[in-house]
């Protein structure tokens, strides 16, 4: 194990722009090679992506791989895991890091596997264990009702990291480092699948993964027609319409706008949950909300253990009144 | 078409949280009182597979790893409609990790052979991983293609639509690959009288360690769980004061006002 040396962020690229949650692994991976005397490392693949050498290091790398080639401009599972298996068999990184994105969840567990080593995914917490300097990989499980620490034994410490669960550095434009590039070198026998087509699909007013402000409704609100009063007041605070599972199920919304473990997961400003139980299927996708704010006749819904602030009442008239009262007050 | 759908035995994610308790000594939790179910995501899969099966024919073979399995539990796909059912129970296959585990399915579909299409859930409920799927793939040094939305199959070719953060991706390969399903795909069906009657009369084969050239005993392991507990979520709920529900709501608004949060 000890040849392998140094943490190295895959920093994902879409765009012209690294992702945040990319600077997030720099951010953290900056504090894991500090406390193990070792060097940050970031690796960029794609096409014409030198511009964003410095970016990396102004995050915090010490060193960027980049892996710039007109053939990996656009994101290609085989070519990219490809890519990074000959470079992780060349660096030898003792920890990977990658966000948890929907190129994160594939190449993160294909590339651990290619390497015989194991992935531990969507980590909220990263520390090294000051005895063993193993890495302390703490990733909620059960659909958040409990967290689990584990620890890799074998090199390299692959893990993907939830969005928005750690800080990025300020981006300091004077910081120095290294770019080095390595050459794609793609075989074409690798290429077993290939992404033939990308549909954006557009979504009237605010994608809920990120908006500010989500109203979401719950098994309580009963019908299509309830959901109206919902939009009311998400439009008043310009945010998302939201749901639990339930109202999906029964087609009162569409599936899109499902929050919770078989649906999305978002951590917004503000979440405000209306006759929403709190299942911990549901939580797992709303629990990294800011401030949560809850409306729910049950005073002993799991939900108010997760909300800041709360009302216990039948929605049918709190909301009304809520939204009429948030109205003059944001007018006035 | 002769597909693979491995699906797992989970604590019911949908039971009340109060129910939830973690048994520290052993880094297992359990539902109180509510009995285990197939993983949500598990269905979706099995769902997929049926839909494949309905338009081009062929064969549904269900594959689930664990100890303790209820029959009517990991009986539930085949009442939804598919054909057989393996099990991998065995005390010494479930004391590893997701590597291990993914190794002994990949051994099982190995043995079973004979496969066009292995697909597995995006992620179990419990584990909240999404590796199983992947790791065989590349255990098998199969094609993988992740979160499917739509499946379509041509000329032992796999067309699929992969569910992403601004709509989808559509991907071709070759078959055979691994499919991870998301819940995109559409909802599970409802197991008929009919269904239920036919898996009563299915009996499940059963493989030991053994049967997968697996040594027990010697299961490899990568990762190791330090530590389960329960985050600690202070009730630190304001709530809004009033002799009404709208007069609750008045001071709920002008509360979140002051405090500068709406």
């Amino acid at each position: 194990m000890s040849d392998y040396k140094g943490v190295v962020v895959y920093c994902e690229i879409k765009g012209d722009k690294i992702l945040p949650i990319s600077a997030e692994g720099l951010g953290v991976g900056r504090k894991l090679a500090d406390s193990l005397g070792q060097e940050l490392w970031a690796i960029l693949v794609g096409g014409g992506i030198i511009n964003l050498a410095q970016t990396a290091i102004a995050s915090g790398a010490d060193k960027v791989y980049i892996v710039d080639d007109a053939q990996l401009k656009d994101y290609q599972p085989d070519a990219y895991l490809s890519v990074l298996e000959k470079a992780t068999k060349q660096l030898k990184p003792q920890i990977i890091i990658l966000g948890q994105t929907d190129v994160g969840r594939e190449l993160a567990p294909r590339l651990a596997f290619r390497l015989g080593t194991a992935v531990t995914m969507d980590c909220v917490e990263l520390a090294i264990d000051p005895d063993s300097k193993r890495l302390l990989q703490t990733k909620p499980v059960y659909g958040g009702n409990a967290q689990a620490v584990f620890i890799t034994e074998t090199d390299p410490q692959i893990v993907t990291i939830r969005t928005k669960a750690m800080a990025a550095l300020t981006p300091d434009a004077s910081r120095k480092g290294e770019v080095i590039n390595i050459p794609a070198q793609l075989d074409a026998s690798v290429i077993k699948s290939k992404i033939t087509d990308r549909v954006i699909e557009e979504v009237a007013g605010i994608k809920i993964e990120d908006a500010q402000v989500v109203v979401a409704g719950g098994r309580g609100i009963g019908n299509a027609d309830g959901f109206k009063q919902l939009e009311e007041l998400a439009k008043l605070l310009k945010g998302a319409v939201g749901a639990s599972r339930p109202p999906c199920d029964n087609n009162w919304i569409p599936d899109t706008a499902q929050i919770g473990l078989t649906g999305k997961i978002i951590a917004p400003e503000i979440y405000i949950a209306i006759a929403i139980s709190g299942s911990s299927q549901h939580m797992s996708g709303c629990s990294g909300s800011k401030t949560l704010i809850a409306i729910n006749k049950d005073k002993e819904a799991n939900i108010f253990r997760y909300a800041r602030y709360g009302v216990v009442g039948d929605w049918k008239k709190v909301l009304p009144a809520f939204t009429q009262k948030l109205k003059e007050l944001i007018t006035a | 078409m002769n597909i693979i759908v491995c699906v797992k035995q989970v604590i019911d994610p949908e039971a009340p949280p109060a129910s939830f308790k973690i048994d520290a000594a052993n880094n297992k939790a359990e539902m109180r009182g509510a009995a285990p179910v197939i993983d949500p995501y598990g269905e979706y899969a099995v769902e997929a597979g049926l839909r494949i099966k309905e338009a081009k024919g062929g064969r549904i073979t269900v594959m689930s790893l664990g100890v303790n399995l209820l029959r009517e539990v990991v009986k539930k796909p085949l009442a939804m409609g598919a054909d057989e059912l393996i099990l991998l129970e065995d005390e010494a296959l479930t004391k590893g990790d997701g590597w291990s585990t993914a190794y002994s399915l990949a051994m099982a579909i190995k043995k079973r052979g004979n496969f066009d299409l292995i697909l597995c859930g995006r992620e179990a409920s419990d584990t909240n991983a999404g590796q199983t799927g992947p790791a065989i793939a590349e255990i098998l040094g199969l094609p993988c293609i992740t979160l499917a939305r739509k499946i379509e199959i041509n000329d032992s070719k796999i067309k699929m639509e992969r569910v992403n953060s601004s709509g989808y991706e559509v991907i071709e390969s070759s078959l055979p690959a691994v499919v991870t399903v998301s819940n995109e795909i559409g909802q599970p069906r409802y197991p008929t009288i009919k269904g239920i009657m036919a898996a009563k009369k299915i009996e499940p084969v059963i493989w030991k360690p053994a049967d997968l050239g697996i040594e027990a005993g010697k299961v490899s392991q990568r990762t190791r769980i330090n530590k389960l507990f329960q985050p600690v979520h202070e009730a630190k709920c304001e709530f809004a004061a009033g002799e009404t529900p709208e007069e609750m709501a008045v001071n709920l608004a002008v509360k979140l006002r002051e405090a500068r949060i709406l």
